[in-house]
């Protein structure tokens, strides 16, 4: 068990609760620079384990900065440069260490992005992709966790007589789904959510949301949203952003009624501007 | 309490309007409280009467707000601040409709002491016009709070509420005497203990009202704490 840092986390949950919190990921001191940009101040923060935390702010924030940095998904790209840690648990590694393998963090921290973006091929393959690309091609495992993963995904009943479809026929709440199952099959500990239905109707949001609430039993959730409403209604801890830095993170119930920044308030009661 | 102005402007003046028109209902509900006290002073039925028809708009006004709030939940989703606002002032609309009430109740009192010819001799317990002061005071600070969202008045005021829960006893002491001395006035100081329980209520409602304001100014819930939890609480903010 890891201890909790009250300082780092704002806030100890409610007492009488008795939930004991793990941090699943913590940053500390983070600093990320694009060029000389820097675009993320001295981040400590925890994410804790079986959880959903939201990062919430202004554009330009930092809040997908921040997010990308858990996949390593800026080294794709030249001139960035990370200080700081970004620590890994049980086995409390810094996942942005040099001699860490981005592709070995990504296996272990999917994402799932704004716009769906299933491959050009069937639902069955988009979902099997990560094990195939690990090497598994025995296909009874490979059938075995497509049906598990589209199960967590709430995607089983509609997919299941077409696995052989092509994905991009799927509408636009399924083929979200779909990605999240493809994330999930390669049994991510952190599941990463960048606006995820932003390109969404309200109906689709609706089932992606109830599904990130049944998926946090199974994995730690960290997602990035403009809709502070969403933030509000799925996350159990929400993180305040600006200019680079965690103005303030606590209990998402805390934030939503009783902040303790007059930063956050003004941002989410919409006096920001 | 949150300051500045939202940059949707039409929010900022639901807000307004619905904090407005609280503030214009505990208006009219503090003439009434004063209409009927002044009633019971007087032996006055035509003031009585003023103050039960003056319920009729108090409680439009209760359902307008109501409405206004939910107006506001639906398309603003407000919180924070708002948020704690918003519940705050629903409570609290409820607090004043029931001062209304409770005024309601003193007035036709009067009508019922008169009815029994009592007169105005047992309408001057002293105790009770005192209670009654202290009760529209307080309503009126209470008020006044609220306009301002002044936490350490609304402190002041939960203080308070002891000393007319002391009066409602002293009355009830005085009215016990009266009708030991002389059986003949028991129906009538029966009238007299209704009129005094509902302006000990009117203390009670302008607490929970004050109650109210340091939750939406603070976010505090002081709701059945003693005076000393609330300046505790207050304290550790």
């Amino acid at each position: 068990m890891v201890s909790i840092d009250a300082s780092v986390a704002g806030r100890e949950p409610a007492p009488g609760s008795g939930e004991q919190l793990r941090i699943k990921a913590e940053a500390r001191s983070l600093d990320f620079y694009y060029g000389t940009f820097k675009a993320l101040k001295g981040i400590k923060m925890p994410i804790y384990e079986n959880k959903v935390t939201a990062l919430i702010g202004p554009s330009g924030c930092g809040k997908s900065t921040f997010l990308r940095c858990f996949n390593r998904m800026h080294d794709l790209y030249p001139n960035m440069r990370y200080d700081g840690e970004i620590r890994l648990m049980p086995d409390d590694v810094n996942i942005l260490a040099k001699n860490v393998d981005p592709i070995e963090v990504r296996m272990r921290i999917g994402m799932v992005f704004q716009k769906p973006n299933p491959f050009p091929k069937s639902i069955y393959e988009n979902v099997v992709y990560g094990l195939r690309v690990r090497g598994v091609n025995n296909k009874a495992i490979l059938d075995e966790k497509a049906e598990q993963a589209l199960r967590a995904a709430a995607l089983w009943n509609e997919a299941k007589d077409r696995l052989n479809d092509v994905a991009l026929e799927m509408s636009g709440g399924q083929q979200q789904r779909l990605c999240i199952a493809r994330a999930l099959a390669t049994d991510p500990e952190l599941l990463l959510f960048d606006e995820p239905t932003s390109a969404l109707d309200p109906i689709a949001t609706a089932s992606i949301e109830e599904l990130m609430t049944q998926l946090k039993e199974r994995v730690t959730i960290l997602v990035v949203t403009h809709n502070m409403q969403q933030a509000a209604r799925v996350s159990d801890y929400t993180a305040y952003m600006y200019l680079g830095e965690v103005i303030e993170f606590g209990e998402t119930d805390q934030i939503f009624v009783k902040p303790a920044r007059k930063e956050t308030e003004d941002y989410i009661t919409g006096r920001f501007g | 309490m949150v300051s500045g102005e939202h940059s949707v402007r039409k929010y900022d003046e639901e807000l307004e309007a619905i904090r407005s028109r609280v503030l214009h209902m505990g208006g009219l509900v503090e003439s009434q409280v004063r209409t009927a006290l002044a009633a019971l002073d007087k032996g006055d039925l035509e003031l009585a009467q003023q103050s039960i028809d003056a319920d009729r708009r108090v409680n439009e006004l209760e359902l307008e707000i109501d409405q206004m709030v939910i107006h506001v939940i639906a398309r603003r989703q407000p919180t924070a601040g708002d948020l704690r606002m918003i519940i705050g002032t629903t409570k609290a609309v409820v607090d004043i409709e029931r001062i209304g009430d409770e005024a309601t109740k003193i007035a036709r009192a009067v009508k019922w002491l008169h009815e029994k010819g009592a007169g105005t001799r047992m309408h001057r317990v002293p105790d009770i016009q005192h209670s009654g002061e202290i009760a529209v005071s307080m309503l009126r600070r209470t008020l006044d709070a609220f306009a301002r969202m002044d936490v350490a008045a609304a402190a002041s005021i939960i203080k308070d509420d002891r000393g007319v829960d002391d009066r409602f006893r002293a009355t009830l002491r005085q009215l016990i005497t009266y009708m030991m001395e002389d059986p003949r006035t028991i129906s009538s100081s029966l009238d007299i203990v209704w009129a005094a329980k509902a302006i000990e209520r009117i203390g009670d409602h302008s607490k929970n009202i004050a109650e109210f304001i340091i939750f939406i100014a603070q976010g505090i819930d002081t709701r059945h704490m003693t005076p000393d939890e609330v300046e505790r609480a207050l304290a550790q903010g």
